[in-house]
């Protein structure tokens, strides 16, 4: 038996233990990622037409092109293919509006690899949300047409085209309830996506579907969009009404604007949040309360934006304040 | 329920290659290369030199200290040499290499027959000592030292380590199996030993026959099995005692702190056979697998056995394997060469194919925090490893608890960037030890 027993060992490696490893990797999860985002963002397609698909396409080319140029020029490991800028590409495209001229997207995107990924090291160092970066400086940039949002494509709302959160802002509630019908009209429209806005702010309800997989899979931690889209909800009902304390309408809030693409998508994008759950319910508790403060006192009609990444800016803050309960410390 | 702790990973515990096989004897080796250090503590010396005729359960090595343990030659024959040989935990040690004669005869005066219950304590831990017996899991300390707690510690509970969480390893659950009896003995000499009444069993929920025949050989000795959820970090000393117990060994603090004494299994069939057969240790069952080999094993081998020959026992390799390991593949070590003898810690040899390893690029931390989840002492892995790439073992130390962690490698099996946090947790504590000894 031992005769034909076979003893080469070959190269054997020497390292540190464990000897094995989970099957994750940095790749599965941003692609997983960007696969849960492709319903929402073929439904934006749907409503708003090739246009949409175009600038889409921008943002995403422009987000890849910029990370393998500068990884090329930095001579550093090229590694667009693990799906980060390809993902940072289309978080960007979904928070603008479809009709923008090409040269803006590109430019965002352009911002978003270069500024606010690459100068901080590139993946895993950055202290801001890259696509909200580009975001927000499209937004400081053409206010006008990074607020000009399309008809749809298909219209069967009667839908102008200020998105509902503008027009609560500047005609009032009961205008925007007018303008849909009814309440219940209106409730639906948000969560189907037959609405006016940016191209990744129309359907709660596939938006919601891609989340709730990704928080299946462990990629997401359910805290964060139950606090963050929580706490808008309260504090619009306790605040957002005419009529005095909890008139206003939670529902509305928390359907419309960015809200949910940002609380599933943007608020646990885990470079940027705190690391530990008690952070991120603090983390999105604050950007809720951060949303609400600019929606209703704010002179943008929507906040979500801003407060991610105001929240992203004390992220290192929060992981100092709040770490895990140490074994053996409690005596 | 079966009770679980805050934490943890749940590998693949890749233990079906060997679970239902029973545990084999190995044919006696012609030669054995057996070091003077098998422990932690004060190393041996030599007792022997090269032409020493020498029988089984003779001590060869011995150091005075009392945090140490004597060696014994694990067959009968002679000394070829006393040299330094490749260790699989030092490097290179001290080792007598004896060649059989093939009698395979004991000292004499081995094997006897004791009526343990007539032995008190003292007598009964100068048996253990002066066996050789160490913790047998792979950390090595001299469990005589173990079972002689300072008097301003009482102890109140005793716990048998049944968990073998590590996957791959199988070696405790056959011995659970089939020396059912003498690991009861082994349990009840010991607590004898500590005074204590109450001993508990903690087993992973994926030996259920382990659980059950414990549980038939435990009825009326005070001892109580535990089932434990199967989860991977469940047999660590500080997480089976919070299982158990409900009783949390303080930062920087040891079992006895809280009351507790925790023993692995093949210790216990060590402890009986040194008391009741007054035979030292000089053999050891350890789990020979991997997908890296022919036809993996529980085998019951001598100390001193080159892994060359444990492995051939199993058939070779069915294909050359990326890793070598002693122990189980989250906390065992990594060898570089197939002549490593087989020591009192060595629960079981892996060769890993590249498949089993699933190795990876290190990429920089994306801060998923998958290893804060897992870490079952609530640290912050993922700070630890970037402190550790540069350097920072004061800021480690003083704000992220560096020298709580276990090593337990949950944190690296979790990381999707495939940091090698463990490799920069040991690098920042020798740092830390190096400063500290500088300052002294």
């Amino acid at each position: 038996m031992s005769a034909e027993a076979k003893m080469e060992i070959g190269q054997l490696t020497v390292s540190a233990s464990p000897h094995i490893r989970c099957d994750e990797s940095i790749s599965k999860i941003m692609w997983t990622v960007n696969a849960t985002l492709a319903p929402a963002a073929l439904f934006s397609v749907y409503r708003f037409g090739v246009k949409a698909l175009v600038t889409m396409i921008i943002c995403i080319v422009a987000a890849v092109v910029t990370e393998y140029l500068i990884q090329k020029w930095q001579n550093k490991p090229v590694t667009v293919s693990d799906g980060s800028a390809f993902l940072t590409g289309l978080l960007l495209a979904m928070n603008i509006p479809s009709t923008v001229p090409w040269y803006m997207p590109l430019f965002g995107s352009v911002v978003a690899i270069a500024v606010a990924k690459h100068t901080m090291g590139g993946l895993g160092y950055n202290i801001f949300n890259p696509a909200l970066v580009g975001r927000a400086v499209l937004l400081a940039s053409w206010p006008v047409a990074m607020t000009t949002w399309p008809e749809m494509a298909s219209k069967v709302d009667g839908v102008t085209s200020a998105t509902p959160l503008g027009i609560l802002k500047l005609q009032g509630y009961e205008k925007l309830v007018s303008v849909f019908g009814d309440k219940m009209e209106m409730y639906k429209s948000l969560f189907i996506g037959t609405r006016s806005g940016s191209m990744g702010e129309t359907s709660a309800l596939l938006l919601i579907l891609g989340g709730a997989y990704l928080i299946y899979r462990g990629y997401i931690n359910w805290r964060v969009p139950v606090f963050m889209i929580g706490t808008v909800g309260v504090l619009t009902w306790a605040l957002g009404g005419h009529a005095g304390l909890f008139s206003g309408d939670p529902i509305l809030n928390m359907l419309s604007g960015g809200l949910i693409l940002g609380a599933f998508y943007m608020a646990t994008d885990m470079v940027t949040i705190p690391i530990t759950n008690n952070g991120q319910i603090v983390f999105a508790i604050g950007a809720g309360c951060l949303t609400v403060l600019i929606r209703l006192l704010g002179g943008y009609p929507e906040g979500v934006c801003y407060a991610i990444l105001l929240m992203n800016s004390v992220t290192p803050l929060i992981d100092r304040w709040l770490k895990p309960a140490k074994f053996g410390a409690r005596r | 329920m079966a009770k679980s702790f805050r934490g943890g990973v749940h590998p693949d515990d890749r233990k079906r290659y060997t679970a239902a096989k029973p545990i084999e004897t190995a044919p006696l080796p012609d030669k054995v290369v057996i070091p003077t250090r098998q422990h932690i503590g004060a190393p041996c010396a030599a007792l022997v030199k090269a032409g020493d005729l020498v029988k089984k359960g003779q001590v060869i090595a011995e150091a005075q200290a009392f945090v140490s343990s004597p060696i014994h030659a694990s067959l009968s024959g002679k000394v070829v040499e006393v040299a330094d040989y490749p260790h699989p935990v030092f490097g290179f040690c001290q080792s007598v290499v004896i060649e059989s004669d093939g009698a395979d005869e004991w000292v004499e005066g081995m094997p006897l027959s004791r009526d343990w219950q007539a032995l008190d304590a003292a007598a009964l831990k100068d048996i253990i000592r002066q066996a050789g017996i160490v913790g047998m899991g792979g950390a090595t300390f001299p469990t005589h030292v173990k079972l002689a707690p300072p008097p301003e510690k009482p102890i109140d509970a005793f716990i048998l380590n049944g968990a073998e969480c590590e996957p791959y390893l199988t070696a405790d659950h056959r011995v659970m199996l089939e020396a059912t009896d003498k690991v009861v003995t082994g349990m009840r000499i010991v607590m004898k030993v500590l005074g204590v009444a109450k001993g508990y069993i903690g087993i992973e929920e994926n030996k259920p026959d382990a659980i059950t025949a414990m549980v038939a050989a435990t009825k009326g000795t005070g001892i109580t099995v535990v089932p434990l959820k199967t989860k991977y970090p469940q047999g660590a000393e500080k997480t089976l005692i919070k299982v158990i117990l409900d009783r949390e060994v303080p930062s920087g603090g040891l079992p006895m702190d809280v009351g507790a004494v925790v023993q692995n299994v093949g210790t216990m069939v060590a402890v009986a056979d040194a008391v009741v057969s007054g035979l030292p240790l000089v053999e050891r069952v350890a789990t020979v697998t991997g997908g890296a080999i022919a036809e993996p094993k529980n085998l019951l081998l001598r100390i001193g056995t080159t892994f060359a020959q444990a492995v051939e026992q199993c058939g070779g390799f069915a294909a050359p394997p990326a890793k070598l390991i002693m122990g189980g593949p989250m906390m065992g070590m990594a060898q570089c060469r197939l002549d490593v003898p087989v020591i009192k810690g060595t629960s079981g040899i892996l060769a890993l194919s590249e498949d089993d390893v699933n190795a990876g690029e290190e990429k920089p931390c994306i801060r998923c925090g998958r290893c804060v989840d897992a870490c079952p002492m609530g640290l912050v892995p993922s700070m630890l490893s970037i402190l550790g790439q540069r350097g920072l073992f004061e800021v480690a130390k003083e704000e992220y608890d560096l020298l709580d962690c276990v090593e337990c490698g949950s944190c690296v099996y979790a990381c999707p960037a495939k940091r090698n946090i463990v490799h920069y947790v040991k690098y920042l504590k020798a740092q830390n030890a190096a400063a500290a000894a500088a300052k002294k």
